[in-house]
């Protein structure tokens, strides 16, 4: 292929970097540090749910219901710790609940053969309404006080910067090294690319494909405590919100494409970057509900058609029945 | 003669019949109509959705009346989605119970499906938020006037002759609603009048505090002098009043809300995350809502014929006036 083909990552990055620079421009105070730093924060949890997903589409899946999982499993953990479980133990029941979550998405994906997408869309709603029905009654869950660490987590700071960003970054060059350094990572690029291809030289794909969707509800998992940690409580009405189509507007807008394969940690960072700097000037010009929800969307309908006109769907992608959506 | 005598005679001892059994104390003549028009009544009530304050506060009101007098009460919880309220309404129609009790998402959605409702027979309450559409009943916070009440608030603190910015912002909870509607004109209404207000942000926050947060994290970046921000609930704003104590600002700006008078608005007032909510007073709501539906089950009109408002009243919560019984927790009304 040659250097002068545009890649989607670089017009997004382009796109982000001139919106930056109009914005900063034309608007008071929207290149001051605090500024800056509001706006990294506002799409943190964006980014690391975005990160989760991203792994996934890679190994061309998708999943649907990171959201209920951070949803559930941390409202379960307040209420837990709020009727008196130590904190402590009630996280690491909501760990083993979200590795169980991953683990059936994964099973029914990999070995029962059902398509990712309409899996993980029933799972998001079996795990939220299991959740209601049986582990907790009210629908926004209190932080318990006197817990130093999670506090902190919430309110502190690393090397300036408030945790919420400092974790986003620290999982990203996690996610970074899993991706490109570790045999985990090829092979999930493999199997992205060409499951049967990857599936023939000898990779274990189906618990490779179990793996990817433990890892991505370990991370909403993580998302969870974060976001608890950051608002002092955990509103299961996220889950009704268009949360997780924000997550996908990340990745896809970011330039992993949903044929699988393609695509990295990078990309998650410049879709989420993209994301942040469009909200923030939204807010900042006071453009209405209504106007935003508008041009969220043009522009997610406008990167999955560059998506499909850069990484076109051949017969080779159309035959293959795992997990091409 | 003799006649008149006999049935003088015959009334005297009538009377004293009577008077004997008046020592008896007396059977309460309107007391059965009053329980056996209601036994067996099917009352419906559709909430945005439970498990938050405002519904499980009512319907725990609710149950113990409809426990108590022998009527049914189902509660169709459509957990936030407009859709699934329009399902649960569409099949109430069909199945004609004898009220439906509806909390409307925004004032268009139910409104011809409340209409089709009395149309069918079926006598329609709504509770809290209305729809365009009048019903039999509407039993709620008179929004406008809660609005103008949050806007005059803040004119005090923040408009002429304050000394202070002016600059307000508004947090809107979803832009269709009934609250949001009829607060916002109040607050244009109201700030209009004064030219040193300036509204400098107007944004939905969809009743969720994390959004609110992230707003009010760029508001006060852009406009570090804000005065004041005016806020659609309690169970949202404080997410607004997080962003703005992070920012060190909660002596500068002055948070006003509305909500329904729960324990934790209480502790929110407390820990300085809000400074003036408006309260629409759950409990009150509640005993409100179960004297409309007596009236409406017991009530000979037709669906739809006499169409009745009552807004409940409203409690102005601050930092200098709650004490320990002021807000109300779940566990109280059940």
């Amino acid at each position: 292929m040659g250097k002068m083909r545009l890649s989607q990552e670089g017009v997004v990055f382009a796109l982000a970097v001139a919106m930056f620079a109009i914005f900063a421009l034309t608007l008071n105070n929207f290149l001051t540090a605090g500024n800056l730093i509001a706006l990294v924060r506002s799409v943190s949890i964006l980014g690391i749910l975005g990160l989760g997903m991203g792994l996934v589409v890679i190994g061309r899946g998708i999943d649907l219901a990171m959201v209920a999982t951070m949803v559930v499993s941390l409202s379960w953990v307040l209420s837990m710790a709020q009727a008196g479980t130590p904190f402590e133990t009630a996280l690491a029941y909501g760990f083993l609940l979200a590795v169980a979550i991953g683990l059936a998405s994964g099973i029914l994906i990999a070995y029962a053969d059902i398509p990712a997408i309409f899996t993980t869309l029933a799972m998001g709603l079996v795990i939220y309404g299991s959740g209601r029905a049986f582990l907790f009654q009210i629908d926004v869950q209190n932080t318990p006080a006197g817990v130093a660490w999670f506090d902190f987590l919430g309110r502190g700071l690393l090397f300036g910067l408030p945790m919420p960003i400092a974790a986003f970054a620290v999982l990203a060059a996690l996610i970074a090294l899993l991706l490109l350094r570790t045999r985990f990572g090829r092979f999930i690029y493999a199997a992205g690319d060409n499951p049967l291809a990857a599936r023939i030289t000898g990779l274990p794909l189906r618990p490779l494909i179990v793996v990817q969707y433990v890892v991505s509800s370990l991370i909403a998992f993580l998302a969870g405590i974060v976001m608890a940690a950051a608002v002092s409580g955990m509103s299961t009405r996220v889950y009704n919100s268009t949360m997780i189509y924000d997550v996908l507007l990340v990745v896809v807008l970011g330039g992993i494409s949903l044929s699988g394969g393609r695509g990295g940690v990078r990309n998650v960072l410049v879709g989420t970057l993209l994301v942040g700097v469009l909200l923030n000037g939204m807010t900042i010009l006071d453009i209405t509900y209504t106007t935003q929800n508008l041009i969220k969307s043009l522009i997610l309908l406008l990167a999955i058609m560059v998506d499909s006109f850069i990484n076109p769907r051949d017969e080779q992608t159309s035959q293959q029945s795992q997990g091409d959506i | 003669m003799k006649i008149r005598t006999i049935l003088a005679a015959g009334l005297m001892a009538l009377g004293l019949v009577g008077a004997t059994h008046a020592d008896d104390g007396l059977d309460n003549p309107s007391r059965n109509p009053f329980y056996d028009g209601l036994k067996g009544k099917r009352v419906v009530f559709i909430p945005l959705a439970m498990g938050f304050d405002l519904t499980e506060g009512w319907a725990a009101i609710m149950r113990k009346q409809a426990a108590d007098l022998g009527y049914t009460l189902e509660i169709r919880d459509p957990n936030w989605s407009t859709d699934a309220g329009t399902r649960a309404l569409t099949a109430l129609i069909a199945e004609k119970p004898d009220l439906i009790i509806a909390h409307n998402p925004d004032v268009q959605s139910y409104a011809r499906l409340l209409k089709r409702a009395m149309d069918a027979g079926i006598k329609v309450i709504q509770l809290n938020l209305e729809s365009v559409v009048p019903t039999d009943a509407y039993v709620g916070a008179d929004w406008s006037r809660v609005g103008y009440i949050e806007a005059d608030a803040l004119v005090k603190q923040c408009g002429a002759g304050s000394g202070k910015s002016g600059k307000i912002a508004i947090i809107r909870g979803q832009p269709t609603a009934a609250s949001d509607l009829y607060e916002l004109y109040a607050y244009k209404q109201t700030f209009a009048k004064d030219p040193s207000i300036k509204i400098v942000s107007e944004q939905a926050a969809q009743y969720d505090p994390a959004k609110a947060r992230a707003i009010m994290e760029t508001v006060l970046q852009q406009h570090p002098d804000l005065c004041g921000v005016v806020g659609n609930w309690d169970n949202q704003d404080v997410g607004a009043g997080a962003a703005i104590q992070a920012a060190g600002k909660a002596d500068d700006v002055y948070v006003v809300t509305s909500g329904g008078g729960n324990q934790i608005g209480c502790d929110n007032i407390s820990k300085g995350l809000l400074d003036l909510i408006i309260s629409y007073d759950v409990p009150l709501q509640g005993n409100a809502i179960n004297q409309q539906i007596v009236q409406s089950l017991l009530s000979p009109a037709k669906a739809g014929e006499s169409k009745t408002s009552y807004y409940t009243p409203l409690t102005l919560l601050t930092k200098d006036n709650i004490g320990a019984r002021t807000c109300w927790q779940l566990d109280q009304l059940k």
